[in-house]
């Protein structure tokens, strides 16, 4: 009797789940096609240009409305990264499902880098400045902005609706608090180490003041560098890395509110009706899933669970591209600019000659590797500088496949009959591991391959003074500007033991660091280039790296959305301006 | 009572032990916790040394080990598990929150496996010699043989992706509205516990088919059943009235000792559906170095054996008289 129940009581299940299965992916939205919204000038003026112009939007405006006045629609779409694909009013709602592979443990981006905690930040924090795809800023908190011509000091005028949350206005004592926040509290010291601090008090007219030019500041006023923090909330005496409004009743002043935040597990934001930029967000809803694995994300995608995930190449995404479903976009997080490489320790005997890391590259077969690793999907990369920053020399000198050459060089340097290497290596790295292995094998060269556990395992063996590890794999990110994300692979004072992804090859070159010093005080985007290009081929013939790829995030998304996350800072960009096609 | 009073107290030493063990195993895997802390991988974040330093301050990991050891000794005795270094709240609070989801599933799991294991192994039992009977014993072998996470990937490829029948992942669909009734609620819930507790119990359930036709063979030849039998009983009767309540003695036992087992196999499935529990929690912990919520979650696996060997041995005395008999005798 009793299996028979139970037999009931499955068939019951199972019919409800099949019932709750049918119904599910019911919609009923509009069914109306999107309207394109009129182009505004603003988009074309920028088209086209390279580089971090410091401007003010007045400015910009004055270039680009120069024949007629204004209309009144097209002012309003200057805060807009995609104005021409602007829902109708039937089409806005809804709700977008982000499957996320890991856990987002918090949401302010003002103490800690990385892609989790932004890319939930921005959609809870607003911050000075989005930047455009052409590299250019765009208003967000700051309405407006200039560099004094000294470039010590930057002026902002702050939107005068802009509010937090819980209805208190953002003031620039708001943006000195998240500065002098970040200074105290963020890995990337060089972002705002020239800010002495911010003039204006509790009103909307602010002074950045620095004790040096700064060209890469207004790249830190961006969305995942520095979300402006409510002062009244955060300015009571605790520590800030461990505040618990970090991700408790969090108050920002971004385009959607968190209405619940289950640890580990989901981010739930309701759209804020009160957001201070006209019109946003086009969505009523987003969801934060977060899932321990990649593959889930990709069934999440495949069934409709999720609507929108990233992925890095590999079947997945060539999965994801013949699924009719799907669309796969390899636009964006441009600013990110994340760059696989192969670290080399310069202090082992072997590798502190420069013909043999020079000979490493030489044997490096990048269509083999990004075949096998890849899919094929990653791009090659020969400098750190990632390859759409404006300082990317696309003529920088690259070591070529060439196993006779690599040999030539180990037979000139004395390893003509080969040596041994021990390559250090967390799970994730295994692969490009055996494929180097593979590939050195052939010019006399034995790897050793070595896997650590984890991240805090990898770090104790292969940062610091002490550590004996040869080779390596890891990913730098640019983070936007190279004063920021690429100098500190390179600096000599950067050579700091026990910090993760400090100068970890142990490099030092003074001339290298007077160029890249120059570069950091240099706002003319010319000079500043040019300083780069040299800072790179100095970098290429000293091989402290040797780069694998430019490595392509790519965004995996349901048909029906619209205006993904394509901006140069990708997912730790604001998605106000995302909308769902019925 | 002088018994389970030294039971307890033997259990409460096991617990002390457990806690310095692992205590110890954490702190001797390579690497610094305050680089996971200061800058994920995912984050390539570059923390400075000083950053590091404050960290290391804020959580007590400035202090010598044997310092740590007894100021986390010290907060156990008070219930008092820490705080999450990754997510800045109370283990507790977590481990909470995440234990009733794993409840269920462990529970269902098991309720899953014993009932229709147990069944099929006494159905089994009635004629040995039957294609039933070794058909439940090449299913043993079967079921022993998948690991539950692979399992558990083979149905969710069937079920959810080839026939989009169930869900992938989760406790509940996100997309749930908020204001969603309780009835609702209990079906969604129950549509994505289906696919993780079947992947879960189907080796248990295998073992206690396995178990229960070994079982029941043994006692359907012995006297008193044959007496049953003889003063004209009806077979239902014999099977399920006399015969099974000796033959389940040794599947309460294995029940105790499997469910550290069940728990500690959550994990697993735990991770493959997403599944909101424990071994979720355990999976993100290992991950980030969050120890002191590793340490917490070990802690409650061994509480959880220790009770469920303890509570085994209480139930024992329950089915059979003879031994609550015995060992008052002994006592």
């Amino acid at each position: 009797m009793r299996s028979r129940r139970w037999l009931k009581a499955f068939v019951l299940l199972f019919t409800v789940s099949l019932i709750a299965a049918a119904c599910g992916d019911s919609d009923d939205g509009d069914t109306t096609a999107a309207t394109d919204a009129p182009a505004t000038t603003l988009e074309e003026g920028q088209t086209g240009t390279t580089s971090f112009v410091s401007t003010t939007v007045a400015e910009s405006e004055a270039t680009t409305t120069t024949e007629a006045e204004p209309e009144p629609e097209e002012m309003s779409t200057a805060h807009l990264l995609r104005p021409n694909n602007v829902p109708t009013e039937a089409q806005r709602g809804g709700t977008i499902v982000l499957g996320y592979a890991g856990v987002i443990n918090h949401a302010n981006g003002a103490v800690s880098s990385g892609y989790a905690v932004n890319t939930a930040g921005s959609q809870v924090n607003a911050s000075l400045l989005r930047w455009s795809d052409e590299y250019q800023p765009v208003p967000y908190i700051a309405s407006e902005w200039a560099i004094a011509a000294d470039g010590l000091s930057v002026s902002l005028t702050l939107n005068p609706e802009a509010r937090f949350h819980d209805g208190e206005d953002i003031t620039c004592t708001d943006v000195d608090f998240s500065i002098k926040t970040s200074q105290a509290n963020h890995p990337f010291k060089p972002m705002f180490a020239p800010v002495t601090g911010v003039d204006g008090g509790d009103t909307k007219n602010c002074t950045v003041n620095l004790e040096q030019p700064h060209p890469a500041l207004l790249v830190a006023f961006s969305p995942g560098l520095l979300p402006i923090i409510p002062e009244h909330i955060f300015n009571d005496g605790q520590e800030m890395k461990t505040h618990p409004r970090n991700n408790t009743d969090v108050v920002g002043s971004g385009p959607f509110k968190i209405v619940e935040w289950e640890t580990g597990e989901i981010i739930r934001y309701e759209a804020n009706d009160d957001f201070f930029l006209p019109d946003l967000p086009y969505l009523d809803e987003l969801i934060i899933d977060m899932v321990p694995d990649g593959a889930t994300v990709t069934l999440g995608l495949e069934t409709g669970d999720f609507d929108i995930g990233t992925g890095h190449g590999g079947q997945d995404i060539v999965d994801a591209q013949n699924n009719p479903d799907l669309s796969v976009s390899s636009k964006g997080f441009e600013a990110i600019g994340s760059i696989p490489w192969l670290q080399l320790n310069l202090r082992d005997e072997i590798l502190s000659d420069v013909r043999v890391r020079q000979a490493l590259w030489h044997a490096f077969d990048f269509d083999e590797w990004n075949e096998i690793q890849n899919s094929g999907q990653h791009r090659r990369q020969c400098t750190g500088i990632q390859s759409q920053s404006p300082y990317y020399n696309p003529d920088a000198h690259c070591y070529e496949f060439d196993l006779e050459a690599a040999q030539a060089l180990l037979d000139d340097a004395g390893y003509g009959d080969g040596f041994e290497l021990n390559f250090h290596v967390t799970p994730a790295g295994v692969t490009t591991a055996e494929i180097m292995a593979s590939q050195w094998a052939k010019i006399g060269v034995e790897v050793i391959i070595e896997v650590v556990p984890d991240f805090p395992a990898w770090i104790g063996r292969t940062v610091g003074e002490g550590t004996d590890y040869q080779v390596t794999y890891t990913s730098l990110w640019n983070w936007g500007d190279p004063v920021i994300g690429v100098n500190r692979s390179y600096n000599c004072n950067n050579r700091v033991a026990g910090v993760a992804f400090s100068n970890m090859s142990w490099y030092c070159n003074e001339g290298l660091d007077e160029i890249l010093n120059a570069a950091g005080l240099e706002f003319d985007p010319e000079l500043r280039r040019d300083l780069y290009f040299e800072a790179t081929d100095i970098i290429n013939a000293d091989v402290p790296v040797i780069y694998l790829s430019n490595q392509v995030w790519y965004t995996r998304m349901a048909t029906h959305v619209e205006n993904p996350p394509e901006s140069i800072w990708g997912f730790m960009d604001s998605w106000a301006e995302m909308w769902i096609a019925s | 009572m002088r018994q389970v009073a030294a039971k307890i107290a033997q259990a409460i030493m096991l617990i002390l032990a457990v806690i310095i063990l692992n205590f110890f195993l954490i702190q001797i895997a390579p690497g610094d916790v305050v680089d996971a802390l200061a800058g994920g991988p995912d984050g390539a974040g570059e923390a400075s040394a000083e950053v590091n330093e404050r960290l290391r301050e804020t959580y007590g990991l400035d202090k010598p080990v044997l310092v740590q050891l007894g100021i986390y000794i010290g907060n156990v005795a008070r219930g008092d598990l820490g705080e999450s270094f990754i997510f800045n709240r109370p283990v507790t609070e977590l481990i909470g929150a995440r234990i009733w989801p794993t409840i269920l599933l462990a529970f269902t799991a098991l309720a899953f496996a014993i009932l229709l294991g147990t069944f099929i192994g006494t159905v089994a039992a009635r004629k040995p010699e039957s294609p039933f009977s070794a058909g439940i014993t090449v299913f043993a072998l079967i079921g022993f043989a998948m690991p539950a996470f692979w399992t558990g990937i083979l149905l969710l490829l069937l079920f959810s992706v080839q026939l989009d029948w169930l869900p992938v992942s989760g406790m509940n669909d996100v997309r749930l509205p908020r204001d969603a009734g309780w009835l609702e609620r209990q079906i969604d819930t129950a549509e994505h516990l289906l696919l993780p507790a079947v992947s879960l119990g189907i080796i248990y359930l295998a073992s206690y088919a396995r178990l229960s036709r070994a079982s029941m063979l043994e006692i359907l030849e012995s006297d008193y059943v044959r007496t049953a039998r003889s003063k004209g009983l009806g077979e239902r009767s014999v099977m399920f009235k006399h015969a099974l309540r000796n033959g389940i003695i040794p599947i309460i036992t294995v029940m105790g000792l499997q469910f550290g087992a069940v728990v500690s196999g959550a994990i697993l499935v735990e991770t493959v559906f997403a599944w909101p529990g424990i071994g979720r929690l355990a999976f993100d912990s290992v991950n980030r170095r969050d120890t002191n919520v590793l340490l917490g979650i070990l802690l409650m696996l061994s509480v959880t054996v220790i009770i469920a060997n303890l509570l085994t041995d209480l139930l024992y005395r329950v089915a059979d008289p003879r031994i609550r008999v015995g060992g008052e005798d002994r006592g």
